[in-house]
């Protein structure tokens, strides 16, 4: 075995009363690819950041190249050779690329000197790794897969012998992560250490030597990924055999109630994010929309819900229009039997502000229900926060608790209860269970199943390919915009994988 | 004859009006552009110069006034930056709360140190920043045309002034050309990236605030200390504000800074000369209408009406790393 | 993102905090009678009892306090939909002219009765036409409201000064301020319910203004927490996009907080100008909208508190009258200072002190320091 660039040995870290890692011990051999997989919250990131100077230990040591080494800032960080590309790119948008890899590693008070380094550096960089990228381009008019390429380059410049990726793909399309994963094989190559961060097992048996599993703040495992398998890891990460498969029977799909037609979405920039898309969903199916994020699945449920606007196509809601300018009232169209449970319950589904029974009727607060006159009527809404709390299981079980303080399971319930509560006609769902813990998964589910069997119309947007499978009649594929495929329940992973990766869309167009 | 005589005259008042406008108008790009509301800039501005024409009357020199009104009003800004940038208030309330603090603080103590009403003392002569008479100004005075401009506008005036223009390509130097700029420009746009870069969020925004400091500091200073000779209370008269309407209009950028304050220098400067007096064709303009055409031509700006003013995108917001 | 600190009993965190930064603002505030050659425990001494020794004292304070009420629920009502409305002072000045219109015209043929709700509409609705403007320019055009206000104050001054030295000064006066208001137009005094207690008031110009705005204060706590319109602003306060998803409409939501907000600041100049002055003078708004925003703050934004706070601050202008009588080598700018501060500690500092309380109340009783949960975002 070669020497180890990084042992962590004992690390504790506690955020308030959370405790985010404990006793952590980890060791990354020189010149690896090591993975490290875990769920939402296992403590992978807080890790990681504990190794890049962001955050301090409370306990623990750190060694690099087996001296002990403390670590107090990301400078200490990029001193010993640690660089970190973060899941959200630490760029400054309206800077130039050059600009962005000499920040806060200029060679002195001017920048003339530091600019010309910083030139030929990427020039040589480009050539030795194939990571090319304009050095004059401003940021925010690069790709994605662009500015994490800048990214790269910042920790590259800095002299990173050790290279962190925190979730690196979960914003790129397949092919720009196949060719992330390329470059990331040639920087190793070259004898660098590479760390992974990721919750998808398929790029960590794709492209890693060893990988360790975390949950719930702990280090369960390390294996080496030749030695392992799939199932072996799934389990490691979430403890017990993952329930695949929501039990449900046969779907009685009935009349339409939901029908997209030529859809086409644009962004505030003028790029096509939904592109010329149909599709109907019939009372009594769940339709599931997969796709790796960003193809387009979040802009396609805001314009279905009214919030965004829409260049073209039609939505007919049980045979009527949806006004698509954007200036729909989400409140009419709530009226007309569509419910929806937004993707980001932080910002959109809840006010974590409130207290969970106002959280309870936002949206429905002009519902003559919950009002006297221009009066909300107190002791409706708390009786029927308490009747949604007690059916949905929510805890702790207070209505006057800040929705801030329950779990984001117990916060993606209310929402749920909330929306599925007014019995509406057509429920449209975005990650249903992102950030969610296991035991509220299976309740989530559950509950979407009985949705359909009461003959509702059904909408499900998810990037966990699994959850998709698990709960769709059918399965619609999106890629770069467009509805590039659809299945049966019954579809292969590597199928849809396939279609998620664009590939049969790619070929059919060429 | 006479009309050009009116507009030199109108000119060089222009650019005395317009100093305090720019000095103040520069210091609220440094803290701007780190990401640092600054509506303090008005108090920050008092207590410059109620420190530098006290510092200047007790002892009789005009440098230990300045020196002083900038010491103090850095100190303001640092207490801008404790309440904003260490405890991460709000950025708008510590603003407010510091021009409360100064217009009470130096009416105060000024009648408590020198019991004129809250006067200082007249300065007298070597107190306080004299004009410099440029060579041969005053051998050419009466060359048409360009003796008037010479002696008029481009000389005649305190060093006070030739440092708040000369501060303009100084600025865009520091902004675009050096590495505290590069970094202060990010730390504006996005402080996370400079965090993860290594570099101090805070000690940098304390920097830009120190700048800011020290030129509202000068800004005081010249009003107390040249443009009249002493402090009087409340002198600033809303020109902090003035300046951060320039700030806007300027779209935070030096060079442009300079031509919103001499746009504004210049309307101040048009409604004192024209006092009641009608103006060709338009007839005769109220003096508010002039007073209020800054703030006026900052709104229709802000309403996006003549190009859009972006503000530094982490403006106002205090930085916390996200966990 | 939640603060990952820990929850404090209710009676700590509206009570106890606010106290403390109050108390760090007092004895900064007391460092600076001392820098002055003053005694600062004697100063206190003169300032509570200039504000509630005597019958007339009272009154006065009281007085005050009326107009920071009505300020201060101004600066809350927007704050609660997020708007900084730092234009309360340009907004109650012109306020003032609206009340002007009306008792200039109608004083000579109508007794206070019929004017004064004719007045208060007439106040309300040009305070509310001067929010309007940012409001829209906010919501429509994304103007930040804090500079648009702003801005709106320097210009409602322009406006006035005009006004008051052109066309609103009768014919000959030489001071910048309209004609006096005729009987008609003057507001019953409430001295005389301080006079049941006992006390004696010489001449002092608490009026009914008082009551009005204790009842703006109960209005305005029912429409925030007890009907859809305040829901909604809370919404959008809290988040713009959770109010969009609601069918929260963000034009309606900020130009309809503004125009309240505004309302209640045009409401402001009833009491000065038609309880005392009688007439309306250049500056007669003096600060006071922007004492709003200390009182806004240190009332938490909660009508209650800000009724408390405004008597403080009615307390301070009052005493702080007497102290300047008592003692020369301090004006009333002192107030000025102490708002200055009450502003930075109450508002800007708010949560300076609150590690401290916490790891006190987590040491004394570790159960009464409820951990708060962390959200579901991955760690």
């Amino acid at each position: 075995m070669a020497q180890a660039a990084i042992e962590l040995i004992g690390i504790n870290k506690s955020f308030g009363a959370v405790r985010a890692n404990r006793d952590i011990n980890l060791e990354v051999a020189r010149g690896t690819i090591h993975g490290i997989v875990g769920e939402n919250g296992a403590g992978k990131s807080t890790l990681m950041s504990i190794l890049y100077g962001f955050y301090q230990a409370d306990s623990g040591e750190i060694r690099v190249d087996g001296k002990p080494v403390s670590i107090h800032t990301s400078n200490d960080a990029i001193a010993l050779g640690i660089g970190m590309v973060h899941q959200h790119f630490m760029l400054v948008d309206n800077f130039t690329v050059l600009e962005n890899v000499i920040l806060g590693a200029e060679n002195d008070a001017l920048l003339k000197s530091s600019i010309a380094k910083a030139r030929s550096e990427l020039d040589r960089l480009e050539r030795e790794y194939g990571l090319e990228v304009e050095p004059d381009a401003v940021i925010e008019e690069l790709a994605v897969g662009l500015q994490q390429r800048v990214e790269i380059l910042k920790a590259l410049y800095r002299g990173a012998e050790i290279l962190i990726l925190d979730e690196p793909t979960g914003v790129l399309t397949p092919a720009e992560a196949d060719h992330l994963f390329r470059i990331l094989k040639q920087l190793k190559d070259q004898g660098k250490t590479i760390v992974l961060i990721t919750h998808k097992l398929r790029e960590i048996m794709a492209i890693t030597d060893t990988v360790s599993v975390m949950r719930q703040g702990t280090m369960v495992a390390t294996r080496v990924t030749k030695e392992t398998t799939v199932g072996e890891l799934a389990e490691l990460m979430v403890g017990r055999r993952v329930l695949l498969r929501v039990e449900k029977g046969e779907s009685e799909a009935g009349a339409v109630k939901l029908s997209v037609k030529n859809l086409t979405v644009k962004d505030s920039r003028g790029v096509t994010m939904v592109d010329n898309v149909s599709f109907d969903v019939r009372g009594g199916e769940i339709v599931g929309i997969a796709g790796v994020a960003g193809n387009g699945q979040s802009e396609l449920l805001e314009a279905i819900s009214g919030i965004r606007h829409a260049v073209s196509g039609e939505v007919m809601l049980d045979g009527k229009p949806i006004d698509l300018t954007g200036k729909a009232d989400p409140g009419e169209l709530r009226d007309r039997g569509l419910a929806h449970v937004p993707e980001d319950r932080h910002h959109v589904g809840l006010v974590l502000a409130f207290e969970e029974n106002e959280n309870s009727i936002l949206g429905y607060h002009d519902d003559e229900r919950y009002l006297k006159g221009p009066f909300l009527d107190i002791e409706a809404i708390m009786a029927d926060a308490k009747d949604k709390i007690e059916k949905y299981d929510i805890r702790p079980g207070n209505p006057r608790l800040k929705t801030a303080n329950f779990s984001g399971g117990n916060q993606q319930k209310i929402v749920l209860a909330r929306e599925m509560e007014q019995d509406p006609g057509v429920l449209i769902v975005g990650q249903p269970t992102r950030g969610v813990d296991v035991g509220a998964i299976e309740f989530i589910h559950k509950r979407l199943i009985a949705m359909r069997d009461q003959g509702k119309a059904v909408l499900v947007v998810s990037v966990e390919l699994d959850e998709i499978r698990s709960l769709s009649d059918r399965i619609l594929v999106m890629f770069a915009g467009r509805v590039v495929g659809e299945r049966g329940p019954d579809a292969t992973e590597g199928e849809l994988g396939l279609l998620m990766a664009g590939v049969e869309h790619q070929e059919a167009a060429e | 004859m006479d009309m050009f005589n009116a507009i030199v005259q109108v000119l060089d008042s222009t650019i005395r009006l317009s100093v305090p406008l720019l000095l103040a108008c520069l210091a609220g790009l440094y803290s701007e552009r780190a990401g640092i509301f600054d509506i303090g800039l008005e108090g920050k501005m008092l207590v410059g110069a109620f420190a530098g024409a006290s510092a200047a009357a007790v002892f009789h020199s005009a440098l230990i006034g300045l020196g002083t009104a900038v010491l103090i009003s850095v100190a303001f800004a640092l207490v801008h930056g404790f309440a904003s940038i260490t405890h991460r208030g709000n950025q708008i309330v510590s603003g407010v709360a510091i021009n409360f603090i100064a217009a009470g603080s130096t009416i105060i103590l000024g009648q408590a140190w020198f019991q004129q009403g809250g006067r200082t003392p007249a300065l007298q002569p070597g107190e306080r920043f004299e004009a410099i008479t440029w060579p041969g100004a005053d051998a050419i005075k009466d060359v048409p045309i360009i003796g008037p401009i010479y002696a008029e506008l481009i000389s005649g005036h305190s060093i006070l002034v030739y440092f708040a223009f000369a501060m303009v390509p100084f600025t865009w130097w520091v902004l675009f050309r050096t590495r505290f700029g590069l970094r202060m420009r990010a730390v504006g746009e996005n402080p996370a990236a400079v965090d993860t870069a290594g570099i101090s969020v805070a000690w940098l925004r304390y920097r830009a605030l120190i700048c800011t400091g020290i030129l509202t500091g000068v800004a005081g200073a010249y009003l107390s200390m040249v443009q009249n000779g002493g402090f009087v209370k409340d002198m600033t008269a809303g020109k902090g504000y003035i300046a951060l309407a320039a700030l806007i209009f300027a779209k935070w950028k030096p060079v442009n800074a300079m031509f919103a304050c001499l746009l504004f220098g210049f309307l101040d400067a048009a409604a004192i000369r024209l006092q009641g007096s009608p103006l060709p064709i338009i007839g005769k303009v109220p003096v508010q209408f002039m007073q209020a055409l800054p703030y006026v031509l900052t709104v229709i700006l802000l309403a996006g009406f003549i190009g859009k003013a972006i503000p530094p995108r982490a403006g106002g917001v205090p930085y916390v790393k996200e966990r | 993102m939640s603060t990952p600190y820990a929850k404090l009993p209710a009676w700590a965190d509206y009570g106890l905090i606010p106290l403390i930064n109050l108390s760090v603002a007092f004895i900064v505030a007391g460092f600076v009678v001392m820098l002055v050659g003053e005694n600062p425990f004697r100063a206190a001494v003169i300032l509570v009892e200039g504000a509630f020794g005597k019958g007339t004292g009272i009154a006065f304070t009281l007085f005050y306090a009326t107009t920071f009420i009505f300020t201060g629920l101004s600066v809350a009502v927007a704050a609660h939909c997020s708007l900084f409305n730092i234009g309360t002072e340009g907004q109650a000045y012109i306020g003032g002219l609206g009340i002007a219109l009306v008792c200039l015209s109608l004083d000579s043929v109508m007794p206070w009765w019929v004017i004064f709700p004719i007045a208060i509409v007439a106040a309300a609705t040009f305070g509310a036409l001067w929010g309007l403007i940012p409001a829209y320019l906010q919501a429509k055009r994304g103007s930040h409201i804090v500079i648009t206000t702003i801005m709106f104050n320097f210009i409602a001054a322009s406006v006035m000064v005009y006004l008051l030295v052109g066309p609103l000064k009768p014919a000959g006066s030489q001071a910048p301020q309209t004609r006096n208001f005729l009987a008609g137009a003057e507001l019953p005094k409430l001295n005389w319910i301080i006079e049941l207690f006992g006390a004696k008031i010489r001449s002092a110009p608490l009026n009914i203004c008082f009551l009005l705005a204790l009842v703006m204060a109960f209005l305005v706590w029912l429409l925030i927490w007890r009907t859809r319109l305040g829901y909604e602003m809370r919404t959008y306060g809290h988040s713009p996009k959770a109010a969009r998803y609601a069918g929260i409409s963000e034009t309606r939501i900020i130009i309809t907080a503004m125009m309240i907000s505004g309302a209640l600041a045009g409401m402001m100049a009833l009491n000065p100008v038609m309880g005392d002055q009688h007439n309306v003078a250049i500056d007669f708004v003096s600060g006071a909208g922007y004492v709003g925003i200390a009182v806004a703050l240190m009332g938490r934004l909660h009508p209650v508190g800000i009724v408390l706070a405004a008597i403080l601050f009615g307390m301070l202008y009052q005493g702080g009258a007497e102290l300047a009588f008592e003692m020369p080598a301090i004006s009333r700018d002192m107030i000025v200072i102490i708002q200055g501060l009450v502003i930075l500690f109450a508002g800007a500092l708010e949560h300076m002190f609150r590690p401290y309380i916490q790891a006190l109340f987590a040491s004394v009783s570790p159960k009464s320091v409820g951990m708060q949960a962390v959200n579901g975002k991955g760690a």
